[in-house]
């Protein structure tokens, strides 16, 4: 046994996992606040991150500007996607739903393609990358960085949630539409700001994927990561995706070490989530913290 | 239904059969007699896009039944067209057996491999199904590349063309009667199926699970047994894709192509029989819309300042999304009930009203 291997890679699953946490956290926003399952919720990061990789290396912008302009395209971004794809196909079946989002999905990563090309690109430097050391492990800064952002955007959440009243009117409305709109809710406009958070917050994953690793389609592979953790976290729960992103990239880390050391398969990184994700479905299909859904005639 | 006024059905047998009139009978025979002189007229090329029409029509056949009939969902369908035409490759390879005989037998085995993931599929629906079948494709792809005894690992495997008593149909000419035999089969098979008993029992368990499980509908044998059909439909389909490449890649049957076999389904019809080959036929020449537009502006100013030449297969993935997306908001019945309006349009013309 190699603990400190051990340790290394259950320090990156828990640094990879917050990241899983956030862009889980803003496909359930999405899926409670209006019950579509977003198949396109990686390519709100490969978009955000394009967008803000192009604005620093064509513009020249500095990295806050760049950043801010992303931030508000991505609200923009979100709306519109929300009102011309998503608002039309309201009362259709779930399949009719689900397929449309997929179609947006391939749309935007074909088009990501079309654009800036099939190659990884990294980010202009930014910030100095030095070595840190925690508990004996050598770390780089920008992970730790990375962590910092995720927890803070965690904590932005549950601010939001709790205090602010745009917050209380969403889960209101995930709670009952008809309820809501009764004390003066608008539930499009709960709808249209769903998006644009959801878009918004996976953009700042998507880019800090991009300042840590450079940008290329391999981002959009978190949006269906995100699915082994929602499914562990249980649909419609935020806590339960910021604790089923932890788990599956501690998990996805622990694969590979079992792999590395006495399995020798290959390719256990990514292909284990959804192993487990089978599991889950078989044992536990409403998740660790979901509502089970009873059904009545 | 839209029938001429007067048309009434006096017996059973007459409101069962597939084409209630006289007319339609003679279109259909008419339609195959064409097909099958289509070899005569056509070049390889398009002979190629009719081949590939047939099997990937056949595919998506198998994946409507699922959908559209039994409104289940699989994000998987490619992984297990795949699966078939691995199958087919390694039946013939390893056991000597004729193509002939491969190729429902690979349906066979695709079909056993997609109850053991239609297992699931029995407890789960909707969204659940679709998160589940997405496990599955991404499981089934790293199988392909794994099983280097199976599909011969990244290198791929080379088949042989098909055979039937020292006939060769090793070109397009001779293949197109192959692929024609089979998607007639199956597409015959498919209609008939709906009137049956158990094809009733799919579109139960679709409109109302709960009213279907109180008639006495087993829930979990019908959504497995559909699971196990569509994979069958999916197996035959892959076996004919193999041996007309002559080639199978690992590569191949990634989530793209099974979002396209979605795709097929929603453009065609959700719930057609025909709509599904329509659909495939929509899928085949979509790209071939794209590389002709393409070929127009070349050399124009907005080539030169797009890119269109060098970046012509994300042009097409993105005619594919969006083409679903435009169908799903514009005409969700696909492109069955615009053949439907056309028909009665033209029918009844020129006292539509």
């Amino acid at each position: 046994m190699d603990w400190s291997l051990l340790l290394q890679l259950t320090l990156n699953g828990l640094i990879v996992g917050a990241l899983y946490g956030v862009v889980a956290m803003s496909f359930v926003l999405i899926y409670k606040a209006s019950q579509v399952v977003n198949f396109a919720q990686g390519e709100f990061l490969l978009v955000g991150a394009w967008v803000c990789w192009w604005l620093l290396t064509s513009w020249q912008l500095p990295f806050w500007a760049g950043f801010l302009v992303t931030l508000a395209f991505m609200t923009v971004f979100g709306v519109v996607l929300q009102v011309v794809v998503l608002r039309p196909l309201i009362g259709e079946p779930v399949i009719s739903v689900i397929m449309a989002t997929i179609g947006l999905g391939i749309f935007f990563q074909a088009l990501m393609k079309w654009m800036f090309g099939v190659f990884a690109q990294p980010f202009p430097p930014i910030f100095t990358t030095e070595r840190v050391t925690v508990l004996g492990l050598e770390v780089q800064s920008v992970y730790l960085l990375s962590l910092a952002i995720s927890v803070l955007i965690m904590l932005g959440f549950w601010w939001f949630f709790t205090f602010s009243r745009h917050g209380l009117a969403m889960r209101a409305t995930a709670f009952d539409q008809q309820v809501a709109q009764s004390l003066g809710v608008s539930v499009p406009r709960v709808f249209a700001m769903a998006w644009a958070i959801s878009a918004v917050v996976s953009a700042v994953a998507g880019v800090v994927v991009g300042v840590v690793n450079g940008v290329s389609s391999a981002l959009s592979f978190y949006g269906i990561k995100v699915f082994p953790a929602v499914i562990l976290g249980g649909l419609d729960s935020i806590v339960g995706a910021v604790l089923g992103g932890i788990i599956v990239g501690v998990l996805e880390n622990w694969a590979q070490y079992l792999d590395a050391e006495w399995l020798h398969w290959g390719n256990m990184y990514a292909i284990a989530p959804f192993y487990a994700l089978i599991l889950i479905l078989l044992i536990k299909p409403y998740g660790l913290f979901g509502t089970q859904n009873i059904e009545r005639v | 239904m839209l029938a001429p006024a007067g048309d009434y059905r006096t017996s059973y047998r007459e409101d069962m059969t597939i084409f209630p009139t006289r007319n339609s009978r003679i279109a259909l025979w008419l339609g195959i007699a064409l097909l099958c002189l289509a070899p005569l007229a056509l070049g390889r090329y398009e002979l190629g896009l009719l081949i590939n029409i047939g099997f990937l029509g056949i595919a998506a056949l198998g994946l409507n039944i699922l959908v559209g009939f039994t409104g289940q969902i699989s994000i998987g369908h490619a992984a297990f067209f795949g699966f078939g035409a691995f199958a087919s490759a390694w039946l013939h390879e390893v056991a000597h057996i004729p193509v002939a005989l491969c190729i429902p037998l690979a349906g066979l085995m695709t079909a056993a491999v997609g109850l053991v993931f239609g297992a699931p599929a029995a407890r789960l629906k909707g969204l659940y199904l679709a998160i589940a079948t997405l496990a599955a494709q991404f499981i089934l792809e790293d199988f392909f590349a794994r099983a280097q005894w199976f599909t011969g690992g990244v290198a791929g495997r080379i088949t042989e063309p098909f055979t039937l008593f020292g006939w060769v149909a090793d070109r397009e000419q001779s293949y197109f009667y192959v692929v024609l035999a089979w998607t007639i089969i199956m597409f015959v098979a498919a209609a008939n199926l709906m009137r049956t008993r158990d094809g009733r029992a799919l579109v139960a368990v679709r409109d109302h699970y709960l009213s279907a499980e109180m008639m006495g509908i087993n829930l979990a044998y019908y959504r497995t047994l559909s699971f196990g059909i569509a994979s069958f439909y999916a197996g035959i389909g892959g076996a004919l894709y193999a041996h007309y490449l002559l080639f199978v890649s690992v590569e191949a049957f990634n989530i793209l192509f099974s979002i396209q076999f979605l795709g097929m389904v929603i453009i065609g019809g959700l719930g057609s029989v025909m709509g599904s080959l329509m659909g495939a036929a929509f899928m085949v020449l979509l790209p071939e819309v794209v590389q002709v537009a393409a070929d127009a502006l070349s050399g124009s100013a907005i080539d030169r300042a797009l890119r269109l030449g060098a970046s012509i297969s994300f042009l097409r993935e993105m005619a594919i999304g969006a083409a679903i997306i435009l169908f799903l908001i514009f005409e969700p019945d696909g492109l069955a009930r615009r053949w439907r309006l056309i028909r009665a349009y033209w029918k009844l013309y020129p006292y539509s009203h």
